[in-house]
């Protein structure tokens, strides 16, 4: 089945500048493993940073040395990370928190039909990052929208007013959409969620999980 | 590094700014990936450390983190030059996505998703040949041309995106738009791009 819901430009475009958060950059590279079309576009948008990086204007360095520089054993952020076989569950940049497959995951009840697990951010980062599991024909728990939100697709599917999204498809919509999506009936659905803001699950939601997870 | 010891004390400075001849540059960067070429990295060194530090003034750090982070940014294209595979992305593309994720990293103290682009996944040769070289200067020219055509408002939010950090709701704060309008600039801004770049996909 191929993709048919991709990120908004705007978003990738965000992403490939680094300005796009971290959570929501976490689902934007969750994205881009599945889907080469906008793999092919953030690399096209970077070399647009590239040529706004081109025309800086320098700023001179200190009379520092090459070989000054090169004795100085500064250390080396990790490589990239093994990215798992092509069809792989989990996509590659996720395997790192949660493994290469969706049912070793130790999911937690949030309320009926639902189920999560946080991802953790970076200290002090602003947002939500969690996988979410919902039990066929379950509505999707509402968040509280306040900032930019995505959600990627990564088993079953779900129905909201926009269509149907299944493995591989991003819902990128504007804070002001209200949507319900509901998970299919016959597979349920497990999705990746983040939001810029820290997540808010309304209603009866709510009363269930604030105490529990302390939102 | 070894050889290295004969640049000890050769004085780093800026050199005249804009317009890195990506070629020559590529070439360079395969010196470095090579043979550990460090006159080679000398001179890649002395044309991208200058700006990757304005990159960073400009996300804001002061100027000494700045330059720290444009050393870094230096060591780690010396570290991973083998890495780099003269594909489709110019040597300028690479570096600016080395500097970006140390940014995320340092400046912003978040993970970096942005994988940088390496070329393994790519179609491009190791080896890029004299027409992939070409199509690169000429990609590069005609990005920098679109994006010197492109309306003032547009090219603004391009801007802040890319070289002062902020994210789309940032920038509509800064500039008292909608959120709404700032998405669609930086659309618009791009399908200018991606138009200007067709044929050489
Ligand atoms: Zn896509």
């Amino acid at each position: 089945m191929p993709i048919i819901h991709h990120p908004d430009d705007a978003t990738l475009m965000s992403f490939a500048a680094g300005s796009l958060g971290e959570a929501l950059s976490a689902v934007i590279a969750s994205h881009i493993d599945l889907c080469p079309r906008c793999a092919a576009e953030v690399r096209q948008m970077e070399h647009v940073g590239a040529a706004l990086f081109d025309g800086l204007k320098p700023t001179g360095m200190s009379s520092l040395t090459v070989a000054s520089l090169l004795r100085h054993d500064v250390s080396v952020k990790a490589e990239r990370t093994e990215t798992e076989v092509a069809g792989g569950i989990v996509p590659g940049p996720l395997t790192r928190f949660v493994g290469a497959d969706l049912d070793q995951i130790p999911w937690k009840r949030l309320g009926i039909g639902v189920w999560h697990y946080p991802l953790p951010l970076s200290p002090g980062v602003k947002g939500d990052l969690r996988l979410l599991k919902v039990a066929p024909g379950q509505a999707m728990p509402e968040h509280g929208h306040g900032g930019a939100e995505l959600t990627l697709l990564l088993r079953g599917s779900y129905r909201d007013e926009v269509g149907t999204f299944r493995r591989g498809d991003v819902a990128d919509l504007d804070e002001d959409v209200e949507h319900r999506p509901v998970a299919s009936l016959d597979e349920g659905c497990i999705c990746l969620i983040a939001s810029e803001e820290k997540a808010r699950f309304r209603g009866l939601m709510a009363r269930l999980v604030q105490p529990l997870t302390g939102f | 590094m070894v050889q290295l010891a004969s640049y000890t004390h050769v004085p780093v400075s800026a050199c005249a700014h804009g317009m890195t001849s990506s070629t020559s540059m590529a070439d360079l960067l395969q010196r470095v990936a090579e043979s550990g070429d460090a006159e080679a990295f000398l001179k890649l060194f002395q044309s991208y450390a200058p700006r990757v530090k304005s990159y960073m003034i400009r996300q804001g750090a002061d100027a000494n983190t700045a330059e720290e982070l444009a050393q870094e940014t230096l060591m780690t294209v010396w570290r991973k030059a083998a890495l780099y595979s003269g594909e489709k992305g110019s040597a300028t593309t690479w570096i600016f996505t080395i500097a970006r994720n140390l940014r995320i990293d340092r400046l912003r103290r978040e993970t970096p998703w942005q994988e940088l682009p390496d070329g393994h996944d790519e179609e491009a040769s190791a080896d890029p040949s004299p027409e992939e070289l070409l199509s690169q200067k000429q990609r590069s020219a005609r990005v920098k041309s679109a994006l010197a055509e492109l309306p003032a408002d547009q090219h603004e939010v391009v801007l802040l995106s890319y070289i002062e950090g902020l994210s789309h709701s940032e920038i509509a704060e800064r500039l008292q738009l909608p959120l709404g309008t700032v998405k669609s600039r930086m659309r618009l801004a791009y399908q200018k791009v991606r138009e200007a770049v067709e044929d050489l996909r």
